[in-house]
């Protein structure tokens, strides 16, 4: 399977680096490697290092970080070339970045797929900025090339203020998937998805916790995948939804972010398992069940 | 202590307290004085050279803003339409067809041992060849088993063989992207067009790390390069100067016979601000000689002709949206304002005209912060810069180098595509930057376009673009004012005027050694003055022996 590669893009201040950190953090059995687009004031929190040489940061649980300035591709060959492989490349984009320029490099490496473009806003920041005529046209089109928007700092807005920006941004991005964060914190499934990770002792949708629900589905029959993935792509409630799905044709491994969805055949021996994950108050697991069941193939006689 | 007193036909001084002279005396490096050779043997025993009785001596030529890679492409296959001479002194006749072009990489080929190792040429350019697409089909009559690849000229379009598709994963339906033409098949044609496509493939077909790095091989034959173009200081914008490269830097500029002076500015990527100007600053004390270092080079927009540029209403004139920041305001405002309370220089790559007032307007909040009556930031290329902004730049104490050489290789482009005729004329203005006061360098960006100065000025002066059309007869500088750029000027924006840029007393023995005097000929031979060779720190380089 080729490595999944979330690009995190966003204005600077945004809180890029938090998520990241919090990810870090609460990383769930993921190995995670991160590439910043530069060292500044130390990018990791320093309780997460373990080690620090020749520019690669050590984190605890087999997660790793560097820096690569003018250099993507060698860093991208890096992380490829790494054992263990990470289960999973973040990339934290510049605050000028687009990150559809990134992704496009991504998804074009052999070996890498770009799964998804996460968008940072700041609920308190991101319409002063888009307000700036020297980067109005930047954060604009940010936001529309995103997967997902997290619209973060949401402890420094009042009620009001959320609403307001909350608009401002369906405006922007109309059908894109948008969660609220603070503090970074936001579960590591409802951005990078999950999926059972037995080798590691890892349980299958743990971790949705707060805000979000999970729903875990066991397919036992075979189902169309790319339907399926379609349908949960275009179902308002599920942020994500990651797993193992029996076909006609084997096994295949699906990926839905926001209103985007991939499918590709499972490299591995897999037990059937999608974890699907949304807003609480917005995810409808009766849907999601609904949309299994349309998808699952004619039982052959 | 040895004084040697050089006769010439003529020496071009750019002193305008004493602008020509007959000799002139040189020690330790250095230049004694200027004069008759009467005066100078006032200094005492001398040796009278008579090598230069029939040359024309400048001050030794200054190229503000180029790359020391240019030496390192040299181990690739050229392939452009123009004529070009390699280090070696070998002159490439420009290619004028896709089938030349084939032909050249197939006699490469057949001379290449390893049978997988990947053919790279490099300086296309079909604007020339009526914008002819190149396909795969037409590098796969190079080879159908080794990877083969052609960079432009504009550095924004790769063109690979079928083979090298394959080895990067790319042979095959599906792709849905502008910089991924599909032929009739579904499969790409072999062109990949903007860098974020170009290099995750370049490495297959010989980009990779070594050949984006700056290697020692390569740093000498630059040298050569200068020497060949009268050059005895080149800037090399935009290194990453890491320890290693620094180390190579000083060992290959260290050496007794490396003929130029390189003033390598440490490009702001991957670092903090902070971090960035913590470490400018203790390479400037690293500098030696033929080493200058404690520079920054900042880039803030893409390119004009890949359209990455950033442009001011009404934008780009087909109507491409508007380019990329490669730089957030805040950093700029940021390295900016610790540069300056440093005492760092900042040269800064802007091309479009709202990439221009970013850094104008910054500088200008930045120096409210930190005050500094001779900061001498450059804005690099600067090339849609406006009257307004060139007086406004001039005010605030900033400088400029603009890109002469590009209004001749791409002038034609930009009247018809880019941003059209009107703001086409003013490109590069010249003429608007001087009156207003400004103090300009002109460059080639080598190896965007090659290396020499005097072609530099020539641009300036005519103001020709390669369909021979005069494009803004009113920006036209004269031939003094062009020699000036590519001396004084230069040496001026890098604040390095008071070692050299003039033949005068105290300055470093750096001069050009012309066949001809560059103020006599026709301004329209300008660019075709024979370069004899130059002097560097009193030592002689003599290009037919380099």
């Amino acid at each position: 399977m080729d490595l999944p590669v979330t690009i995190i893009g966003g204005y600077l201040g945004a809180g890029k680096t938090s998520l990241v950190n919090h990810l870090l953090r609460h990383n769930e059995g993921q190995r995670l490697a991160v590439l910043v687009n530069e060292f500044g004031d130390l990018p990791i929190d320093a309780d997460l290092i373990e080690a620090e040489e020749d520019g690669l940061i050590s984190i605890s649980g087999g997660c790793v970080c560097c820096a690569f300035g003018s250099d993507l591709i060698g860093a991208l060959e890096d992380v490829l070339a790494m054992d263990p492989r990470p289960d999973h490349l973040l990339i934290e984009a510049s605050g000028v970045a687009l990150p559809a320029s990134i992704a496009t490099t991504t998804g074009l490496m052999a070996g890498m797929r770009s799964d998804a473009m996460l968008v940072l806003a700041d609920a308190d920041q991101i319409r002063r900025n888009a307000a700036n005529p020297y980067l109005a046209d930047t954060i604009e089109r940010q936001l529309g090339q995103a997967d997902m928007v997290l619209l973060t700092k949401l402890d420094l807005v009042t009620e009001d203020e959320r609403a307001d920006v909350t608009a401002w941004l369906k405006e922007r991005a109309p059908r894109t998937r948008l969660l609220p964060v603070t503090r970074g914190e936001v579960p590591i499934t409802a951005v990078l998805g999950s999926i059972p990770l037995p080798a590691r002792g890892h349980r299958p949708g743990g971790g949705a916790h707060g805000l979000f629900e999970s729903l875990v589905m066991e397919p036992g029959h075979p189902l169309d995948a790319a339907a399926l993935a379609e349908a949960l792509a275009k179902e308002p409630g599920v942020t994500r939804a990651k797993g193992f799905v029996p076909t006609s044709e084997g096994m295949m491994l699906i990926h839905v972010v926001g209103n985007r969805c991939q499918t590709e055949p499972a490299s591995e021996v897999r037990a059937p398992a999608v974890v699907c994950i949304g807003l609480k108050g917005e995810f409808d697991a009766d849907r999601v069940r609904e949309a299994f069941d349309r998808c699952a193939l004619a039982r052959q006689a | 202590m040895t004084t040697t007193i050089y006769s010439a036909a003529k020496i071009i001084t750019m002193n305008p307290s004493r602008p020509e002279a007959t000799h002139v005396a040189v020690r330790d490096g250095r230049i004694l004085g200027v004069g008759t050779l009467e005066e100078l043997a006032g200094w005492g025993d001398h040796e009278l050279d008579d090598r230069f009785a029939d040359k024309v001596l400048m001050p030794g030529l200054i190229e503000g803003h180029a790359h020391t890679m240019e030496g390192a492409l040299w181990n690739f296959t050229y392939v452009g339409w123009f004529d070009r001479m390699d280090p070696d002194g070998k002159t490439w006749d420009g290619l004028k067809s896709i089938d030349d072009v084939v032909a050249r990489l197939s006699e490469v080929e057949a001379a290449m041992d390893d049978p997988d190792a990947p053919l790279l040429g490099w300086g296309l350019d079909p604007i020339y060849m009526d914008n002819v697409r190149m396909t795969r089909a037409d590098l796969d009559r190079v080879s159908s088993t080794r990877p083969v690849g052609i960079q432009h000229a504009s550095g924004h379009i790769l063109n690979v063989n079928t083979k090298a598709l394959e080895l990067a994963g790319m042979l095959k339906t599906g792709h849905n992207h502008p910089g991924i033409p599909l032929g009739a098949d579904g499969l790409p044609t072999g062109e990949l067009k903007s860098p974020e496509i170009m290099l995750p493939v370049g490495k297959y077909v010989g980009m990779d790390r070594a050949f984006l790095a700056s290697d020692e091989q390569g740093l000498i034959n630059y040298g050569r390069l200068c020497v060949r173009a009268g050059v005895t200081t080149s800037s090399d914008l935009g290194a990453q100067l890491t320890d290693e490269i620094t180390a190579m830097f000083k060992r290959v500029t260290g050496a007794p016979d490396y003929p130029a002076c390189i003033a390598a500015f440490r490009i702001a990527m991957g670092l903090s601000p902070k971090d960035l100007v913590e470490q400018v600053t203790a390479l400037k004390e690293q500098s030696t000689d033929r080493l200058e270092l404690g520079r920054i080079k900042v880039v803030s927009d893409g390119s004009i002709q890949g359209f990455s540029a950033r442009l001011r209403w009404p934008g780009y004139y087909n109507g491409a949206p508007n380019g990329m920041w490669y730089i957030a305001p805040e950093q700029l405002r940021e390295i900016y304002t610790l540069a300056l309370k440093a005492g760092i220089q900042v040269h800064t790559h802007t091309n479009g005209d709202e990439a221009t007032q970013l850094c104008i307007d910054t500088l200008e909040a930045a120096l409210r912060d930190a005050p500094d009556r001779d900061h001498r930031f450059t804005l690099q290329h600067c090339q849609l810069a406006s009257q307004e902004q060139f007086r406004k730049m001039a005010r605030l104490g900033m400088g400029v180098n603009l890109f002469a050489n590009h209004h001749y290789y791409w002038g034609d482009e930009h009247y018809r595509l880019t941003v059209g005729p009107e703001r086409a004329e003013r490109m590069n203005a010249c003429r608007s930057a001087l009156d207003e006061g400004v103090i300009m360098a002109i460059h080639s960006d080598a190896p965007v376009t090659p290396l020499g100065p005097l072609f530099t000025a020539w641009a300036a002066v005519t103001r020709l673009t390669a369909s021979g059309r005069v494009q803004g007869e009113a920006q036209k500088i004269t031939v003094a004012e062009a020699l000036y750029a590519i001396t004084m000027g230069a040496a001026v924006t890098m604040k390095m005027d008071h070692l050299i840029g003039s033949i005068e007393a105290g300055k470093r023995a750096d001069f050009a050694v012309l066949e001809e005097d560059p103020t006599a000929v026709d301004p329209m031979a300008l660019k075709d003055v024979p370069v004899w060779g130059t002097v560097q720190g009193g030592r002689v380089f003599a290009a037919s022996g380099i």
